[in-house]
């Protein structure tokens, strides 16, 4: 008996027991459903939640191996065992076994916890509301390990992820219904609780922390520093990387959000699929440098000085906000989840250019904690139903107008 | 005069099976059934019983909520049976015809000197009232409101259609009578439409018409697309449609006084071994088509009434729906695929690209099934249903406030507009397998009970 056989006696001993939801989630990854339709269309097209969601996992995945090799690098850089990168995206300090297996052992394990914990709670509810495990923890278990800093503890990211899939999700009803980005509201979670893991010159390099506390107990040995460009810049000090280098992704940063190249090529395959909104992307980078282009005229008429702590981050030229930091990743990736993003594509518009112009604006006035793209898409994450609302209203209206014309 | 409405929006779904122009009589069916289910919203009364020898044309049931609308027998013959289900209610009314047909004769009616209220009498005595549907709801129209205008679709854009130019041919007479009485019946217009590429439909020398010629991907044929570019429904507006091949009994009807039920059917489908077009009557057994060089005996198939976004499922030992002129046949998709979620597609139609590679074909025909190809989810996505949805109205957000009930936002978004047909694309495409129509149809039944 072939195993699609066995599967199908299986999937109707557990029809209507309590496990029933766990085992269609497993089923349906192997097989394709026998469901046929029943009223309605008779036939679908070939898209189902499933492939959306591989589609942008698929759209991550070269991030996260870069991600990988670049937790290596930065190691190794900082330890002071190899040379800077020279040739290019394709240098051969950079992609090395070494650099790919030191990131490798450290990420693996976020992306487990990451999946496991999450994947878990959704099981359960799955299990207790006796509804199909629904597929959208799938893009934010990936998204998870790549929005945080490589030497994040993992109980630490258990904790936020069961916080963000419970509060963030869970309670409003699910996927579909939730406000908030899940992935946002798990690394919102960290920022708030943990902040000393989620900022500084520390966390983003793998075994800094760990010397800083070797230091701390009396061993000589030279502190390690990592900090970001953000980080740098917010202190007025240079960036200390050329410009190719943030294109290219050869900079500290959470794990998945430096090589602005990538995150470009992935941000193009979901354009070209169809899967993620090409009006939110392009309005968000609108937004990005328009704030950028204020922030420039303001330095360039004198209102602030260089004794100014925003100096460093206001002088910054516009289009290099785009390659620094999380702005690309949470642009391309963040901005465009569906359900949290404005539903209308006039409202993607309006919301797209507010996270460009808010990440921005944000990631200037708090030098305490130079990003701003979280905060900014959870912010728009709460206004995107008014957004919408608005568009909308616009429609009713038509309708009303077209009534009064025909009575008057 | 005419109007071009061209249609961006909106998707051609390609299958295989198109029905070849050639017209075959089918065999004569030897029952027939009336299935009140057809006529959605109404409650029947019955006039006849079991045993009751019927001609043709006469009346076997009326509505409840409506006693002038009469629904008459496509055949002259005796009630054989009559289904109920639970509750009571009837299912379906079987009658067995007879051998040599007779006809309830209605009277010779010269459509041109009577006046509007004798036209509608007329149409409601003979048995005709049915045909006119109107929106708001989607239901029979009301008799006691006059239309603001009515609608005749003559382009037909769903996959595997049957042809209007096709179908209609040579019966320029009745079209030409029908659509006179009707013009009767309202103040405003009747808009007639055809296809833009038609060169010799028989729509188009009507008189008494303002003619519109259509062009785009379906659901540019939808009459629900058209009244929504020509003359979109407000509310408290009424607006009648009816379908081409039901001007031809009506036309009839008035120039004979006799109502023949007869309809020109395609048989479409991958699955039929030579899809072609049938002469039968409205009510006739399917079996009388499927078979001869159609569907393989045996065949794990689902035979549908109507086209295959919007029809009917119907048993192989089942009857033609009282609206269809098509019965398709598709492949059952009971099975299971190996990965069928992530591997690359080329077999199946996508409006995405999600290694899904239809785009890479836009003309090819496609052999779907009737797999649901994933399982039933929240509503995730946005912006896929804008792309096939050419009305002014935001679909996913009227088929939310549909869900949760809230009248005064489904008549602030558009309800008196749609019909469930309008959503069967968007419930096509649909990512999270939501039940599109019925979610539509829910909301406007419940409408027209909240609000009548």
């Amino acid at each position: 008996m072939s195993l699609k056989n066995k599967l199908h006696i299986l999937k109707r001993k557990y029809r209507s027991s309590k496990m029933a939801p766990a085992f269609n989630a497993l089923h349906t990854f192997l097989y394709l459903p026998d469901e046929t339709t029943h009223g309605g269309t008779h036939i679908k097209a070939a898209d189902d939640l499933k492939r959306t969601m591989n589609t942008v996992i698929m759209a991550m995945v070269p991030c996260l191996i870069f991600g990988m090799f670049n937790a290596g690098y930065q190691h190794n850089i900082a330890f002071g065992e190899i040379q800077a990168v020279t040739a290019g995206f394709f240098s051969p300090e950079f992609w090395t076994l070494d650099n790919f297996l030191i990131g490798f052992w450290k990420i693996l394990p976020l992306v487990i916890v990451s999946y496991g914990v999450g994947l878990g709670i959704e099981f359960l509810f799955a299990i207790i509301k006796k509804h199909e495990v629904e597929e959208g923890y799938l893009v934010t278990g990936m998204l998870v390990p790549l929005i945080v800093p490589v030497d994040i503890p993992l109980w630490m990211l258990a904790v936020a992820v069961a916080f963000g899939v419970v509060i963030g999700k869970e309670v409003f009803g699910g996927t579909g219904m939730n406000i908030l980005n899940p992935a946002l509201t798990i690394r919102a979670f960290l920022f708030f609780a943990y902040p000393t893991w989620m900022s500084g010159d520390k966390v983003w390099v793998e075994g800094a922390v760990k010397r800083t506390q070797e230091i701390a107990a009396g061993a000589n040995l030279d502190a390690i520093s990592g900090e970001t460009i953000l980080g740098s810049l917010a202190q007025g000090k240079a960036a200390g990387y050329s410009v190719m280098d943030m294109f290219l992704g050869f900079i500290p940063g959470s794990v998945g959000e430096t090589s602005t190249l990538l995150i470009l090529l992935g941000g193009l395959f979901l354009v070209f699929a169809k899967i993620g909104s090409w009006r939110i992307m392009l309005s968000s980078v609108l937004g990005a440098i328009v704030m950028g282009l204020i922030f420039n005229q303001v330095v360039a008429s004198g209102w602030i000085t260089e004794s100014s702590k925003f100096y460093g981050l206001m002088s910054t030229t516009w289009w290099h906000h785009l390659l620094i930091g999380g702005f690309a990743f949470g642009t391309v990736f963040m901005a465009t989840d569906p359900v949290t993003a404005s539903q209308t594509n006039k409202g993607k518009w309006i919301y797209g250019f507010l996270v460009g112009f808010i990440s921005i604006m944000i990631r200037v006035f708090n030098p305490a904690y130079p990003e701003g793209v979280m905060l900014a898409i959870l912010l728009m994450n709460v206004f995107a139903p008014t957004i919408d609302h608005y568009v909308v209203q616009g429609n009713v209206k038509k309708r009303k107008k077209r009534l009064k014309v025909k009575t008057a | 005069m005419s109007n071009d409405i061209r249609i961006k929006k909106g998707l051609d779904i390609k299958l295989k099976g198109e029905a070849e122009q050639s017209l075959e009589k089918a065999t004569v069916s030897n029952f027939y059934t009336l299935r009140p289910e057809d006529f959605h919203g109404v409650i029947p009364k019955l006039i006849s019983k079991v045993g009751t020898k019927v001609k043709a044309g006469e009346p076997v049931f009326y509505d409840k909520s409506n006693e002038a609308v009469k629904f008459v027998s496509p055949v002259s013959g005796e009630i054989l049976e009559i289904t109920r289900g639970e509750k009571r209610k009837i299912l379906a009314i079987k009658i067995q015809a007879d051998k040599e047909q007779t006809y309830q004769d209605n009277g010779v009616f010269n459509v041109d000197s009577e006046t509007p209220e004798a036209t509608k009498n007329h149409l409601l005595a003979s048995g005709c009232w049915p045909f006119i549907k109107q929106r708001p709801y989607d239901v029979i129209a009301n008799p006691d409101k006059s239309p603001k205008a009515i609608f005749i679709s003559g382009y037909a854009s769903a996959p595997l259609a049957a042809d209007y130019d096709f179908t209609l041919k040579g019966k320029e007479a009745e079209l030409q009578a029908a659509v006179t009485a009707l013009g009767k019946l309202t103040e405003g217009k009747v808009h007639v439409s055809i296809g833009k590429a038609s060169t010799d439909s028989p729509l188009a020398g009507l008189t008494g018409v303002t003619l519109h010629k259509v062009s785009g991907p379906h659901p540019s044929g939808n009459v629900g697309t058209q009244i929504n570019k020509i003359d979109p429904v407000n509310k408290g507006e009424v607006v009648w449609t009816v379908s081409p091949q039901d001007l031809v009994i009506i036309g009839e009807l008035l120039l004979t006084g006799k109502f023949n039920a007869e309809r020109i059917v395609a048989l479409v489908g991958s699955l039929v071994e030579k899809p072609r077009y049938f002469v039968t009557k409205l009510g006739s057994e399917v079996a009388t088509m499927i078979y001869d060089k159609g569907l393989a005996e045996g065949a794990h198939a689902r035979i549908i009434s109507g086209n295959v976004l919007s029809g009917k499922r119907v048993r192989p030992d089942g009857y033609l729906d009282y609206y269809s002129n098509v019965i398709s046949i598709l492949p059952e998709g009971d099975d299971y695929e190996l990965f069928g979620w992530n591997k690359p597609v080329f077999n199946k139609i996508s409006t995405s690209r999600a290694l899904t590679f239809s785009w890479l074909n836009p003309n090819k025909e496609y052999d779907l099934n009737t797999n649901t190809n994933g399982e039933h989810r929240a509503f995730v996505t946005t912006g896929t249903y804008e792309e096939v949805f050419p009305l002014d109205i935001y679909p996913m957000q009227i088929l939310k406030a549909c869900m949760y009930k809230d009248l005064d936002e489904m008549e602030a978004l558009g309800m008196y507009e749609v019909a469930p047909e309008d959503f069967a694309l968007t419930e096509f495409v649909c990512v999270s397998k939501q039940p599109h129509q019925k979610i539509i149809r829910e909301g406007l039944d419940l409408m027209l009970k909240e609000i009548g």
